[in-house]
């Protein structure tokens, strides 16, 4: 059978999504003109005829980041004219959904070589800047019982069991695990610092990355508690979620993905695309799921992902070396350990999205180039990537190295 | 054809007066004839456009206009969509004509402009309104379970915004007096006299020659912006969302579809706007809901403020001096509704300062009315000097009325009635205000129980608009239509029932509270009960509202309900609930004046959250019970219990139960009340029988349907008796 093999992955490092961030001043489009050509730069017998395809997740696909960014970053970076681009959107997972999607076009024969990834400039293009029915039409909005994720993640909390101490001590580790990357140089073979048009450097190392103690996440205040009080969304919830009296809201912006800038490809191909190519095989992709839970809570979609993904493969958890769960929140990779029954000294052991930052569409590609890295340096053998997502869903990928 | 409603009348100035006045009806309303010579109309202005200088619109009837035809609203089904929609949409287009008409439109609003009137006006280019007394101005539809479909939401939308149209005009249906009215937008002017109104109009004409409307000017933006506005959609989210929040996911539709309306139009053009606006106005006016408040807030309403009750034939009585005994909570509040009806007020209690500090209440609530100017000051004293708190029975001298509000003892009651009987007019009226003692029994205690008579007020009486009136067996006719004449006199809503232990409406409330309390000992989790209770429409959450009522009420009643069974020689049936509640009171956890109940509570009395040793105690969150069951459970035992009063001859009309049930125990408002719920039950008293009886199997013998309903279904009769 053809397989899809992970030839490459790279990422910018993640810039604090706002205007004081490093990359506020950098397109878009050049995050991922810059990879696009350090893939050149490191793969020089690549033969870009040979890539059919650029597949980008992006959340926010509007102003900067619309009108097809990927297509345009192929035309912007100089790609033949004949290499496609097309950009997706997979709400929080659309990275990784990138990932899947290039994986499932090579394995089906169909296709042979695709750049996949993603990209989100948060500090140019803020969350929600596309609209969307389900939060903006009161039609779909009512009937639909939307409420924002925080809220959801709070009620996971809530249902849980997990205390504010729990999910700051989580968040704590998230942090402790990204400085120790950083210090033990993990993320070395992923990063291409984002340079300016003379080649000046703009920003090499993640920028969300702080200092944190127990004390100082214990002083910060709950984000969602005054939306759910006042915008109403904490009613609505209950209403759906009777059994539980209120909501404990426990999640803060110490304890909550960070808001950053960044963009990750990821290089995949068939076998003798990479002979043909002098490309060597990383990992290949085992199996890809998507499935969904209540869209209400939103946020326990990783739980049925990762079970049909299991499934999809024959496997069970033990077959499993290292879990990546996207932390969107601190209660929903707590959440997912317990379902699964996963120790946390596997799970997401380079850091996540608390300590590095969640830049949307490209999160799902930097978590898949983190586990080849991680696979490879702990010489583990098989990792599932995971994310929780807008409207309930959920997406895995497991892959092996080889 | 008789002739055109619109009377047209031009002047020298060529500005053409038309007058609505509805020849076969004392309102103008939206009715075939108002579409049909509405469209002549325009013809005509279209015709002779070059010679009409511009229009007034006024009325010739009290009111200028009065809306919908409600008596064809209310019969609508799904089958009728197609018909509804392009009666809305005929409506749009003449409306649309006469404000595109390329002259200056005003409306002069002589009397009250609520739903379609309103419509009309806002279709027209300014708006004067007289200020008469009790015109209202406003877009009531929503109360009626319907939204505005003659472009009310459209216009309001464009004239004041999405949110300040939505929250001040569609969502609550406020209906405002002229000067409030201009105050929120929705009039331009307000006049005194009716002369000044027509002059005002017509010097507006001249004046403005190029009118039209705001959204019909190049450049013109919704005020506040729409969905595709940055800072407008930042909080777009959460309006659904606070709406269901007020709303507690009551199955209310109207109030969601008036902001769906609202929304989506205001992102296309006003014709496609009005487009959207009929979908939804059709959806609403073929739909049960609208049918139910529509029956219960309008015509059963109507029925019963028109004395439907009453016994015919008796003089309208007025009472002038009325003594009311006990100067508690219930005694403090009838002393001030009559008051301000104009009674003069005797309040006695045994001691002077507990009569005094009745009368305090009426002060209290008089200079919270004057502090917010919904008072005067001088208003206020008139109202106060009427009370006269005392401790003696002499001071009733003269009186035409009693009201009882004393302890709910039988010895208590006769007692104070023997006190001051001697010191009445002859043939005063001997009301008893007690919730749930039987009439008869206390009419014993009299020596004219002709004139005695169940005044059955809710607590606070100075806001709960509901009378229940309890007709003893030997109560006269002549006793009862004075009861009504009196409950209508001190603005109140009379409902007449005949004695039974409980009465209607207390013994009904308490099938729903037991239904609920029950639901713990089968491990339903508390929040969940609370949660159905305010999903499914009522007021307040049962278990909160047992706490307020106290748990010792209700086994007190209980208790005295069995002891009239047994007596009676029959068999009393324990109910679920019972066990719970007598556990609970055992615990001390009587409610919120023993500062625990089903709820804990803090120092200051404030409730915290549900008590957690209901799981313990009563295994309470451990099961998992059918959401929909719970809520239909509350709702089907008011609806069985009501069923067995009409059984009983305790009540007589359906508009007494729905408006009762509404007004007086807080049935929920979107079934139009505890009869109407039955009618408008999927599949209609059929389908309510077919359910109850599947909950009987579920959930026992109480659910199983009274064979006279059977008796109805088989016969595919309504409880209305349609």
């Amino acid at each position: 059978m053809t397989e899809a093999y992970i030839y490459d992955a790279l990422r910018t490092p993640r810039g604090r999504g706002k205007a004081t961030g490093s990359l506020h001043a950098t397109k878009p489009v050049s995050l991922v003109v810059g990879l696009i050509d350090e893939l050149r730069k490191r793969n020089p017998e690549l033969d870009q005829d040979k890539i059919e395809d650029v597949v980008l997740g992006c959340v926010s696909p509007v102003g900067d980041q619309g009108g097809d960014i990927a297509k345009t970053a192929a035309i912007a970076a100089g790609l033949p004219d004949h290499v496609g681009g097309v950009q997706l959107n997979r709400f929080c997972a659309s990275g990784l959904e990138a990932v899947n999607q290039a994986g499932q076009r090579v394995r089906s024969g169909f296709e042979d070589l695709i750049v996949a990834g993603g990209v989100e400039s948060m500090s140019r293009v803020p969350m929600a800047s596309d609209g969307g029915a389900w939060a903006m039409d009161p039609e779909t909005n009512f009937t639909t019982s939307f409420v924002p994720q925080g809220i959801g993640a709070d009620l996971i909390a809530t249902l849980e069991g997990f205390s504010r101490e729990d999910v700051d001590a989580y968040a704590l580790e998230s942090q402790t695990r990204a400085a120790k990357s950083w210090a033990d140089g993990a993320f070395d073979r992923s990063i291409v610092p984002v340079v300016d048009r003379n080649g000046l450097v703009v920003l090499d190392h993640d920028e969300h990355v702080r200092e944190t103690t127990m004390e100082g996440l214990s002083g910060l205040k709950p984000s969602f508690a005054g939306i759910g009080e006042m915008g109403g969304f904490d009613a609505v919830a209950l209403q759906k979620y009777h059994w539980v009296e209120s909501i404990n809201h426990v999640h803060h912006p110490g304890n909550s993905s960070g808001i950053v800038d960044g963009a990750a490809l990821v290089l995949l191909g068939t076998e003798e695309a990479g002979k043909q190519n002098g490309l060597t095989p990383r990992a290949r992709i085992v199996a890809t799921a998507v499935s969904g839970a209540d869209p209400t809570i939103m946020l326990t979609g990783p739980t049925p992902a990762c079970e049909k993904v299991l499934a999809k493969a024959g496997m069970t958890v033990d077959d499993i070396d290292l879990l990546e769960i996207n932390e969107a929140f601190a209660a929903v990779p707590m959440k997912l350990m317990r379902d699964l029954g996963f120790p946390h000294e596997r799970t997401n052991v380079a850091g996540g999205a608390i300590a590095l930052g969640h830049p949307l569409g490209a999160t799902g590609a930097m978590l898949v180039g983190t586990m080849v890295d991680e696979l490879e340096r702990r010489d583990l053998r098989r990792a599932i990537v995971t994310l929780c997502i807008g409207g309930g869903m959920g997406v895995a990928t497991i892959i092996e190295r080889v | 054809m008789s002739e055109n409603m619109f009377r047209w009348e031009a002047d020298a100035d060529g500005i053409v007066t038309l007058t609505m006045d509805d020849p076969d009806a004392s309102a103008n309303t939206m009715n075939q004839r108002f579409g049909e010579d509405l469209a002549a109309t325009l013809d005509r202005l279209e015709r002779e456009k070059d010679s009409v200088a511009g229009v007034v619109l006024t009325s010739a009837k009290k009111t200028f206009f009065a809306g919908g035809n409600l008596d064809d609203l209310v019969k609508y089904t799904k089958a009728d969509a197609q018909k509804v929609f392009d009666q809305s949409q005929q409506i749009k287009g003449l409306l649309r004509r006469l404000e595109t008409l390329g002259r200056p439109v005003v409306s002069a609003i002589n009397g009250a402009a609520l739903g379609g009137g309103l419509e009309i006006a806002l279709a027209t280019h300014h708006r004067i309104a007289l200020d008469a007394k009790g015109s209202k101005i406003g877009l009531p539809e929503v109360t009626l379970g319907l939204l505005p479909g003659g472009g009310g939401v459209v216009r309001v939308v464009r004239l004041l915004g999405l949110a300040d149209g939505l929250m001040n005009v569609l969502l609550q249906g406020q209906q405002r007096a002229p000067k409030a009215a201009l105050e929120a937008g929705l009039v331009h002017e307000v006049v005194d006299s009716p002369d000044e109104l027509i002059s005002r109009a017509k010097q507006w004409v001249k004046d403005n020659p190029e009118a039209a409307q705001p959204w019909d000017v190049k450049g013109y933006k919704i005020p506040g912006g729409t969905p595709s506005t940055p800072k407008f959609a930042a909080n777009l989210p959460a309006f659904p969302a606070n709406l269901r929040k007020q709303l507690k996911n009551a199955p209310m539709p109207a109030p969601y579809l008036i902001m769906d309306a609202a929304v989506e139009g205001s992102q296309v053009d006003i014709d496609n706007a009005g487009k959207i606006e009929s979908r939804y106005f059709a959806e609403l006016a073929c739909g049960q809901v609208s049918t139910n408040m529509t029956r219960a807030f309008f015509f059963d309403l109507q029925a019963i403020n028109k004395g439907a009750s009453r016994p015919e034939g008796y003089e309208k009585h007025t009472a002038r001096k009325v003594v009311v005994l006990g100067a508690g909570m219930m005694g403090a509040g009838i002393a001030y509704s009559c008051a301000m009806a104009g009674l003069e007020v005797v309040l006695k209690d045994v001691a002077l300062a507990n009569a005094e500090k009745g009368k305090d209440y009426s002060k209290k609530i008089l200079d919270k009315a004057v502090s917010r100017g919904k008072s005067t000051q001088e208003k206020a004293d008139e109202v106060l000097a009427r009370i006269t708190p005392t401790e003696k029975a002499e001071d009733a001298a003269g009186a035409d009325l009693v009201i009882e509000a004393v302890f709910e003892s039988p010895d208590l009651k006769k007692q104070v009635f023997a006190e001051i009987l001697p010191h009445l007019a002859p043939d005063a009226v001997l009301g008893s205000n007690t919730s749930t003692l039987p009439i008869t029994g206390l009419a014993e205690g009299v020596d004219r129980p002709e004139d005695f008579i169940g005044l059955h007020f809710f607590s606070p009486v100075d806001k709960m608009p509901l009378l229940e009136i309890i007709r003893g067996e030997r109560t006269s006719d002549a006793t009862l239509a004075k009861a009504v004449d009196i409950a209508l006199q001190i603005k109140k809503t009379p409902i007449v029932v005949s004695d039974s232990r409980g009465f209607f409406t207390s013994r009904v409330i308490g099938t729903f509270i037991n239904e609920a309390v029950a639901m713990l000992g089968e491990g339903a989790a508390p929040s969940s009960i609370e949660q159905a209770g305010s999903q499914a429409g009522y007021p307040a959450p049962p278990l909160q509202l047992m706490d307020e009522l106290t748990l010792t009420l209700p086994q007190h009643i209980r208790e005295e309900t069995r002891k009239g069974v047994e007596a009676a020689g029959g068999t009393w049936v324990a109910h679920p609930s019972e066990a719970i509640i007598d556990r609970m009171v055992e615990l001390g956890r009587k409610g919120r004046s023993s500062g625990a109940g089903f709820y804990e509570y803090d120092e200051s009395g404030k409730r915290t959250r549900l008590w957690p040793g209901l799981s313990e105690e009563f295994g309470a969150a451990t099961g998992d019970l059918p959401f929909e069951d719970m809520q239909e459970r509350m709702l089907f035992a008011e609806a069985l219990e009501t069923v067995k009063c009409f059984d009983e001859g305790v009540l007589h009309t359906i508009a007494d139960a729905n408006i009762g049930s509404i007004m007086g125990i807080g049935f929920p408002a979107w079934t139009g009340g505890v009869a109407q719920y039955i009618d408008g039950y999927p599949g209609g008293l059929p389908g309510f029988v077919e359910r109850a009886r599947i909950l009987a199997k579920a959930y026992g013998d109480r659910f199983q349907p009274p064979a006279s309903l059977v008796e109805k279904a088989e016969k595919g009769q309504s409880l209305r008796g349609e």
